[in-house]
């Protein structure tokens, strides 16, 4: 009797060591990432869900958030008179800079792969714009392309051209901006550059040795190897995309000649001209910051996070047809 | 035994530090004589204006022994707030955005001075209407005027002389015909000179959500409910039909070009210093400006011209200001209150801020002082500030924020993007109801 009740003990001992173990282990786990548990949860969870909060009230940040239920939703759907324009142009500059600038960084880098001679100085050259700060550049750029004045516009005169308006028309504000991003495009082209050097050199001879030529090598061999690098492109240029403001901003503010501190309320540029640099961020930074109306921001900021969340989803389903991770089973 | 050895040592200790701690305060209240406060006010003034607000505060310094005041300068409302949401405020602070008002009062951001100007009879009438306006919401006053912006009207001299024209104009026919006349171009057909720009956007003057021109026109915002009559009162398409008669006249193009080639309104550049603009709408401001920057500048200012048929609505024009207040949680209300008494109702404190600023002082009395140093073309914007007929833009739970769906629809139809302009004008009053239904949502304010 005595021998049978240790016998059934003894496992029960080792069952409760066995979770101990396990506690300790877990515990250990939870002791090592709590720096960035808390850091998480203080400025990412709470502000998410200070927002969501807040998008269901009138707060203007001096009273104290009044519930509203879905006032602000509605008047964002139904009503907001710009909102729909911020939409437009955001959409626009997705469409358009995005691909743009893989293409473009892809380019580049596909070029400096084959370069024989002062690799490390193209590279660097190339890289080199991605290190100005976006303010400074996009300074650089008004003034380059101002139409009266700019090196572009009378480079362009020189040679029988009448310039375009660039930042100051409705029609070139945007292809501007894109101009902009194509010129400081270094950060994604260097990740490019490390793709394509990675990709294994017995594959590009077994292809030459099937008598594949350069375009059918790019088409077959680089651009599935690399695709994983694309797809992060991609995802990170949309999310950028959706985010678009300091660039919009500066612009905006410096290309209508009535230049603004930022808080400065006195003067209104912002999406000049003719809002056609209205981005969806600038109208959310302007409800929540010039007018005081926090709640209803929040709520643009709560819509923003839900299209972000789910074009990102689309676009990572949509890649298992073109992604190929090297040894992954299909 | 030994318990009571430390507890005896604690005893010692503390005893000491507060005898060094009564002696340290004694001997403080024995030197000072009086308790002195240091009492903070933050405003939006920087670089050589700031430098003359400090000069008034300094002789307010001299008088009052009690306080010592530290002006903090560069200060937006983005600051403000966040100090009121904080909890750690200045004393007294000030806005250039009147058109806040209504958050800063409604919520009691910044205190009621209600109580303060009726413990020390003051009447507010002393203050210009509009200025009474923009510095209270709803009856609500939480702020004083701390001297204004006024608009008017600029005009080169020499090139009047040169073109024949002897004075400025005053009405809106005359000024296009005055336009045409003191324009030049270039030889391949670019504008050379701008008799008048009336391009939305290009400098203060010409602001795009069309303030500067109300007035001018007699445009009235909003009816006694506060719903926008932009389409209902003619006024509106009066303006906007002659503002787009005069940039078509240019050439939509020309004028752009001609902006951005313009130099940036608060450089010594400015196009009408330098010759490239005969004729402008503009604040007082300009009037230091030209001063430091070319003092040999012949011209002169008057009021803007009006719409021809309201001749009656010559000589006044658009005014806007600096607004100063308390805001909630202040430590010395009532040294903050006293600075602010004297910054906004002192006609010398206010008179010689004018002239170190060159802009309008607020009060009825400080208009004529004898401190502000006599100027002829600053002269002309003190009539205007007193003009019962000057108006500023309304003050709304929206803030300025309607302004911005004006201007979206004004710098369209400039540019002939806008349709037609009874629907257009129609949809607009329509956009700023619902905007304000918006901002009022819950019932606040």
């Amino acid at each position: 009797m005595a021998s049978s009740a240790a016998a059934t003990a003894q496992p029960l001992d080792r069952t409760r060591a066995r979770r101990r173990a396990a506690w300790r282990r877990r515990r250990l786990v939870l002791l090592l990432m709590a720096p960035w548990l808390i850091g998480f949860s203080a400025f990412f969870g709470y502000p998410l869900v200070m927002s969501v909060y807040l998008s269901f009230t009138h707060y203007d940040l001096l009273s104290s958030p009044k519930w509203i239920g879905t006032a602000n939703y509605r008047y964002l759907f139904t009503q907001d008179p710009q909102v729909g324009e911020a939409v437009k142009n955001t959409l626009w500059i997705i469409a358009v800079m995005v691909p743009l600038q893989v293409v473009f960084a892809f380019g580049v880098a596909l070029m400096l792969a084959r370069a024989r001679r002062g690799v490390g100085f193209f590279r660097t050259i190339f890289y080199l714009p991605a290190l100005a700060p976006p303010v400074a550049a996009t300074l650089a750029f008004v003034y380059i392309l101002n139409p009266a004045t700019g090196p572009v516009n009378v480079l362009l005169k020189h040679l029988g051209i009448d310039g375009p308006l660039w930042f100051q028309s409705p029609s070139w504000s945007k292809p501007s901006l894109v101009l902009l991003g194509l010129w400081g495009v270094g950060n994604i082209m260097i990740i490019f550059l490390a793709a394509i050097l990675d990709v294994p050199r017995h594959l590009y001879e077994s292809a030459e040795l099937d008598g594949a030529g350069p375009l059918q090598r790019l088409r077959w061999v680089t651009l599935p190897t690399i695709s994983p690098v694309i797809l992060f492109s991609v995802v990170i240029g949309v999310i950028a995309g959706l985010q678009y403001f300091t660039q919009a901003y500066v612009a905006a503010n410096v290309a209508s000649g009535q230049a603004s501190q930022a808080g400065d309320q006195t003067v209104n540029n912002l999406g000049y001209p003719e809002a056609s640099t209205l981005f969806y961020p600038v109208e959310l930074y302007q409800h929540g910051f010039r007018y005081f109306n926090m709640g209803y921001a929040s709520a643009m900021s709560v819509l923003l996070l839900v299209v972000a969340f789910t074009i990102t989803v689309l676009i990572i389903r949509n890649s298992r047809r073109w992604v190929h991770y090297v040894g992954a089973a299909k | 035994m030994r318990r009571v050895g430390i507890g005896l040592l604690v005893a010692l200790v503390l005893g000491a530090a507060l005898v060094a701690a009564t002696a340290r305060n004694s001997a403080t209240a024995g030197t000072s004589g009086a308790k002195v406060d240091n009492i903070t006010i933050w405003v939006g003034w920087s670089a050589a204006e700031l430098k003359a607000f400090k000069g008034v505060v300094a002789e307010y310094d001299s008088k009052h022994s009690d306080v010592t005041v530290k002006v903090v300068g560069g200060i937006n409302d983005d600051k403000i707030t966040a100090a009121i949401r904080s909890g750690k405020v200045p004393d007294v602070v000030s806005s250039f955005t009147s058109a806040n008002v209504g958050s800063y009062c409604n919520s009691g951001a910044w205190i009621d001075l209600k109580p303060f100007l009726s413990k020390d009879k003051i009447d507010v009438n002393m203050f210009p209407k509009t200025s009474q306006y923009y510095t209270q919401y709803k009856g609500k006053r939480c702020a004083l005027p701390l001297l204004a912006d006024v608009y008017g009207f600029y005009y080169n001299k020499a090139m009047f002389k040169a073109a024949g024209l002897t004075s400025p104009p005053k009405t809106m026919s005359q000024l296009t015909s005055y336009a045409k006349k003191l324009t030049k171009k270039n030889s391949d057909g670019s504008i050379k000179v701008a008799g008048y720009n009336p391009f939305l956007g290009f400098y203060a003057g010409n602001a795009p959500d069309l303030s500067a021109y109300a007035p001018l026109f007699g445009a009235k915002y909003v009816d006694g409910s506060g719903k926008s009559v932009i389409s209902k009162d003619p006024a509106w398409s009066k303006m906007l039909t002659w503002q787009k008669s005069l940039v078509d006249w240019y050439g939509y193009k020309k004028l752009q070009k001609f902006n951005a080639g313009a130099a940036d309104e608060f450089s010594a550049s400015h196009a009408f210093e330098i010759g490239k603009l005969a004729m402008m709408i503009d604040g007082e401001w300009r009037v230091a400006f030209i001063g430091r920057e070319h003092p040999s500048l012949d011209y002169g200012t008057a009021p803007a011209p009006v719409d021809d048929a309201h001749p009656e609505l010559y000589g006044a024009g658009y005014v806007n200001g600096t607004i100063i207040g308390i805001p909630k949680g202040v430590k010395h209300k009532d040294q903050a209150w006293a600075l602010v008494k004297y910054l906004t109702t002192d006609s010398h404190a206010l008179a010689i801020f004018s002239n170190g600023v060159r802009n309008v002082p607020t009060t009825k009395a400080s208009l004529t002082s004898p401190d502000i140093k006599p100027d002829a073309h600053f002269k002309t914007f003190l009539k205007i500030f007193a003009n019962p007929k000057s108006t500023t833009t309304p003050i709304t739970a929206a803030g300025n924020a309607y302004g911005s769906l004006i201007q979206a629809f004004a710098v369209k139809w400039q540019a002939g993007h806008a349709g037609d302009l009874a629907k257009g004008l129609q949809k607009l009053d329509k956009q700023i109801d619902a905007q304000l239904k918006q901002a009022q949502a819950g019932g606040v304010p």
